[in-house]
């Protein structure tokens, strides 16, 4: 019989189903051999889930056989009660477990407290009151048992650390004693003594220090000790380090311990043994939390990781890539992670880079056009897998564009935005989600700077509503996106002829079984009917950033309500007082969470509620009376319902401010940029590889100089350069404080030469410049050698006699490449009146090397380079081009310039 | 819960023992078996011994013609993992005298007993090896 059980074992473990057998595995666990028995109790274990019906045969075996004198007996019924007993039966067995916890046999007590762990795993409730017999079972003599209780303390402490805080000191006895080597030998392994229940410790003892001082500092030493004794020749000896690391990094911090870390992360990183880097790279991505320095001496094998064909340690280092992401090398890593997004087709990892990307986009980017295209990409190849939040705040953004006042730069945006989703739309298949921006942003700035005609759009759109037929929330977008391109025309006054296709494709929605997509198509004809003055104050151009106020106390209804009451209506009656209409209320509730997974709330501040209300009659004035609920569908109708003196409007009115605030802070980049603008500036020429010549303070150059040349021979430029990206990061925020002055700004300027800040020759500057090609190769050596340095102080010269500049300015542009530099020469020269401007040219003075570089570096640009008073002109030139074209992707916002002077 | 599941897979892919700590039916195990089997297998010796798999790690180590596969959850410390599949072997090894694949395919349920001394609930209790031994050889003695 046993034989046959087993070979049922088989077929289940082969994929075929044996639960015609399973009825004789119960039967074999009566049995009164012991082996016949525990095979039966393994089969059942195998075979049954706790749920199955058979397990009310087994509970009675099992309680019978937890009181068997044989101790085998009772562990294997331990066994299968750790597997097959629910929360129902909990209680069935209780009793005889906490009996057997102080069972002779120190094998029984190990099961029964495990089978103790598992109860509180199915429930905590049923044993909270016998918790305290973990803690005796960890003072047992026997260290198998002792070891066992670590599992449940670990899962206990893991869910409320500060209960078992007093047992710091008792773990890290016990770990000294493990790591002395107290416990007997059958339980070392490979020479180190127990190395799985140091490493258990180990964790417990992370949860516990973890920002607290003082447990921490009784950790220190035992940490340090097993530090100094791990064998890392060993794989179970880094194993234990690694935990070691871990443990470093979660309690409080302890420089001496931090160093030990690092040493150990580093002869990781250093192994040949792939294992050990992955290792390392975790490791490193726990520490850098801690001490973020530790990253610059790894950069070059953190590259190599990155690089390495095996796809784990490439997931790893992303992940430690996204940990160390700051402003200044966000744009390098975001693109590796889209890169790499494209690259696989792992559904669920996907989803789990793309949020990545966006999550550090949201809070890193250097520039809202750079957001923008970056989203662009994230949706195109992820957009079903992203959340819908991101497209909306991605909406948003477009929409209230840079800041208040620089509305040039806003509508470039917009327009480059419209620009490539009308060329992303030539795409065959989107994600949905994509289309629903590229719908709003279509409807929205589609025809705004007038490069495109209105039907040029409106049949862009409704080739999409066609394409995505079945998709209802792309349909709604779009005839929404037609309405307003409509609306706008006829508020320009001009004749709206309405595309064959949009008129049958209204037709359809009409009569659509959607009501949301009717009552679009409704509204649509509506307006389309109205003059041009009614239209314009129904939907107004670009007036989706416009605050909605909400009166929530509705109290403009006042009158209205005295009135009714005088004439003897029933004053309203609060929800929470009223009986028996719970019913409506759930309705109510139903419908609210509908329309929030819709996701229109762009609609919600982009029409100003009392005129919306007055002119749009057919659908919207349908919720006057009593049960306004169904018009909630979606939030522009819960404003006007704010006219009736109904619950509904009331909630709805709270929840949309509600969720308008929480974008608010998802957004609140404004108040950021004072801080991150300076560094963006620099991020700038990260881009370009350039960091070196600009970007770091002495010290650290100088430490990456030593680095690079010991390993110049076999490290590949692209290498030094992602790394040079990626890592210039730490070197250059330091700088922040001091591109602001425009004193220190040429000592930034030549760090490479370490030539002593005061002196400031030329010839200085000239080696400055030629340095940087020995050190890193970027390219293009001979262009570069021969334009001359940029002399800073010649700048300034150049700056304060305008008038030559501006003659030369007009020379020069009819031989660069640029062909509307007059009109925005005259835009900057204007503003390089005020004295304060000079700053900000001298920024993008600076800033132009690498522009030059990457716009094309024309040799006539390189001729204008060469001449030195014009230089400023070019450069300004080529900034307001790059950023009117769109090139770099870290065009810069105007604005920085503006909030580091004041 | 450290470790989901253990399996011994050979190079054919044919699934040798295998003990799930969490409950899956029997289309789970075989849709999960033949998707971590495929991506392990795929794998060569430079690479590391860790896969990335939906939500949790899978730590494989490969003897002779045999692969064992240990999926964890991602908060475990995957070295160690690796060095306990090396202990389960040793254990194996100590038993049978110079385990294989056969050893194992014959004596599944000793195999799966040695299982069940040491690993509970999907944590590492037991790693000494006699005390891992003595239950198992003292089953064999009564029968």
């Amino acid at each position: 019989m046993k034989e046959y059980i087993i070979r049922l074992v088989y077929v289940e473990m082969l994929g075929h189903d044996a639960s015609f057998g399973y009825i004789h595995a119960v039967k074999m666990i009566h049995d009164d051999s012991l082996l016949v028995k525990r095979t039966g109790y393994l089969a059942v274990t195998l075979f049954l889930n706790e749920d199955h019906d058979l397990i009310i045969l087994i509970v009675n075996t099992i309680q019978k056989d937890l009181k068997s004198d044989n101790y085998l007996v009772v562990c294997a019924a331990l066994n299968a009660v750790c597997k097959l007993i629910n929360e129902e039966t909990i209680p069935a067995v209780l009793p005889q477990i906490v009996e057997l916890l102080a069972h002779p046999k120190e094998a029984v007590r190990k099961k029964a407290i495990m089978a103790l762990h598992r109860f509180y795993q199915k429930s905590p409730s049923s044993v909270s009151h016998l918790v305290s017999n973990f803690r005796k079972r960890l003072c047992d003599n026997d260290p198998g048992v002792m070891g066992a209780t670590l599992c449940p303390l670990f899962d206990l402490i893991t869910n409320d650390v500060n209960s078992y805080k007093d047992l710091v000191i008792s773990f890290v006895s016990i770990l000294k004693q493990v790591a002395e080597r107290r416990l007997p030998k059958a339980y070392d392994y490979h020479q180190m003594p127990a190395p799985f229940i140091q490493i258990k410790l180990l964790k417990i003892l992370a949860l516990l220090g973890s920002s607290d001082k003082q447990a921490s500092e009784n950790m220190y030493t035992v940490v340090g000790d097993i530090f100094r004794k791990c064998d890392s020749s060993s794989n179970i000896g880094n194993a234990v380090l690694y935990e070691c690391i871990c443990c470093v990094s979660s309690i409080y911090p302890n420089h001496k311990l931090l160093v030990s870390a690092a040493d150990a992360i580093s002869r990781f990183l250093k192994s040949d043994s792939h294992n050990l880097k992955y290792m390392g790279i975790d490791a490193l991505g726990r520490l850098i939390k801690i001490s973020p320095e530790i990253a610059e001496q790894h950069q070059l094998a953190v590259i190599d990781c990155l690089e390495d064909p095996d796809d784990t340690l490439k997931r790893k280092t992303f992940e430690l890539l996204y940990k160390m992401t700051k402003s200044t090398n966000v744009e390098v890593i975001v693109d590796r992670m889209i890169d790499y997004m494209n690259s696989i087709n792992d559904n669920h990892y996907k989803t789990e880079i793309a949020s990545r990307c966006v999550e550090l986009a949201e809070q890193f980017a250097p520039s809202n056009q750079w957001f923008i295209q970056t989203m662009n990409k994230v949706f195109e190849h992820a957009g079903d897998l992203v959340n819908i939040k991101v497209a909306h705040n991605l909406m948003r953004l477009i929409a209230e564009g840079f800041g208040e006042d620089d509305d040039t730069a806003d509508s470039q945006l917009r327009s480059s935005a419209v620009e490539s989703y009308l060329h992303i739309l030539g795409e065959p298949k989107l994600p949905s989600v994509f289309l629903q921006v590229i719908c709003w942003v279509l409807g929205e700035y589609g025809t705004a700077d007038g490069k495109y005609s209105a039907s040029y759009i409106t049949g862009k759109l409704c080739d999409v509503a066609e394409a995505y037929s079945n998709d209802e929330t792309v349909k709604a977008y779009a005839v929404t996106a037609l309405m307003k391109i409509y609306a706008f025309e006829i508020a320009a006054g001009r004749k709206v002829d309405m595309l064959p296709e949009c008129h049958s494709l209204m037709e359809e929605f009409l009569a659509s079984h959607s009501t949301d997509l009717q009552q679009r198509a409704y509204e649509l004809q509506a307006v389309i009917g109205l003059d041009a003055h009614a239209v314009e104050s129904i939907l107004p151009s670009d007036a989706s950033c416009e605050d909605i106020e909400v009166d929530k106390a509705l109290s403009f209804l006042n009158d209205y309500i005295q009135e009714s009451i005088e004439k003897g209506a029933q004053p309203y009656i609060p929800e929470s007082e009223r009986t028996g209409m719970l019913n409506i209320s759930n309705f109510r509730n139903q419908d609210h969470h509908e329309a929030s997974s819709h996701g229109l709330r762009f609609e919600a501040y982009e029409l100003p509620k009392q005129t919306v209300q007055a002119r749009i009659p057919p659908a919207s004035l349908a919720s006057t009376e009593l049960v306004p609920v169904p018009e909630a569908m979606y939030p522009r109708e819960s404003y006007q319902t704010t006219t009736v003196p109904s619950v509904s409007s009331d909630a709805a009115s709270t929840e949309l401010k509600l969720r308008l605030d929480g974008v608010q802070k998802r957004w609140g980049r404004q108040t950021h940029f004072p801080s991150t603008s300076t560094s963006n500036s620099t991020s700038l020429k990260t881009v370009n590889g350039i960091t070196q010549v600009d970007g770091s303070n002495t010290a650290n150059s100088r430490t990456r100089e030593t680095y690079d040349s010991r390993k110049q021979v076999e490290i590949s430029p692209e290498k030094q350069k992602l790394a040079a990206s990626l890592f210039g990061g730490p070197s250059k925020t330091e700088k922040k404080s001091a591109t602001g002055h425009k004193s220190s700004k040429p000592s930034s300027h030549m760090v490479k030469s370490h030539a002593p800040k005061s002196s400031m020759e030329v010839a200085s500057e000239k080696t400055s410049v030629q340095q940087p090609p020995d050190l890193l190769d970027f390219g293009e050596p001979t262009v570069r050698s021969t334009a001359p340095s940029l002399d800073p102080f010649k700048d300034l010269e150049g700056l304060l006699e305008p008038t030559t500049q501006v003659s030369s300015a007009v020379n020069h542009s009819s031989t660069a490449a640029v062909t509307k530099s007059p009109d925005i020469m005259g835009l900057y020269t204007e503003t390089t009146a005020g004295a304060h401007h000079k700053d900000s040219d001298i920024l993008s003075g600076l800033s132009k090397p690498p522009m030059t570089n990457m716009v094309g570096g024309t040799t006539t640009m390189q001729v204008a380079q060469s001449s030195k008073g014009p230089n400023l002109k070019d450069s300004l030139e080529k900034d307001a081009l790059v950023r009117q074209i769109g090139v770099t992707p870290s065009s810069q916002n105007p604005n920085l310039f503006k909030d580091i002077l004041g | 819960m450290g470790i989901r599941f253990i399996l011994m897979v050979n190079k054919q892919g044919q699934t040798r023992l295998a003990q799930y700590y969490e409950w899956l039916t029997l289309e789970e195990r075989r849709a999960l078996e033949g998707e971590i089997v495929r991506k392990c297998l795929a794998r060569n010796e430079q690479q590391c011994s860790f896969v990335e798999h939906r939500n949790y790690k899978i730590v494989y180590r490969r003897y002779a013609s045999l692969f064992f596969l240990v999926g964890v959850d991602n908060d475990e410390n995957e070295l160690a993992i690796l060095e306990f599949i090396h202990l389960l072997v040793e254990t194996m090894d100590r038993h049978f005298g110079n385990v294989c694949e056969l050893d194992i395919m014959f004596h599944l349920e000793k195999a799966h007993f040695m299982l069940e001394e040491m690993v509970m609930n999907g944590c590492i209790v037991e790693t000494s090896k006699a005390q891992i031994l003595t239950p198992v050889q003292l089953l064999e003695k009564t029968s």
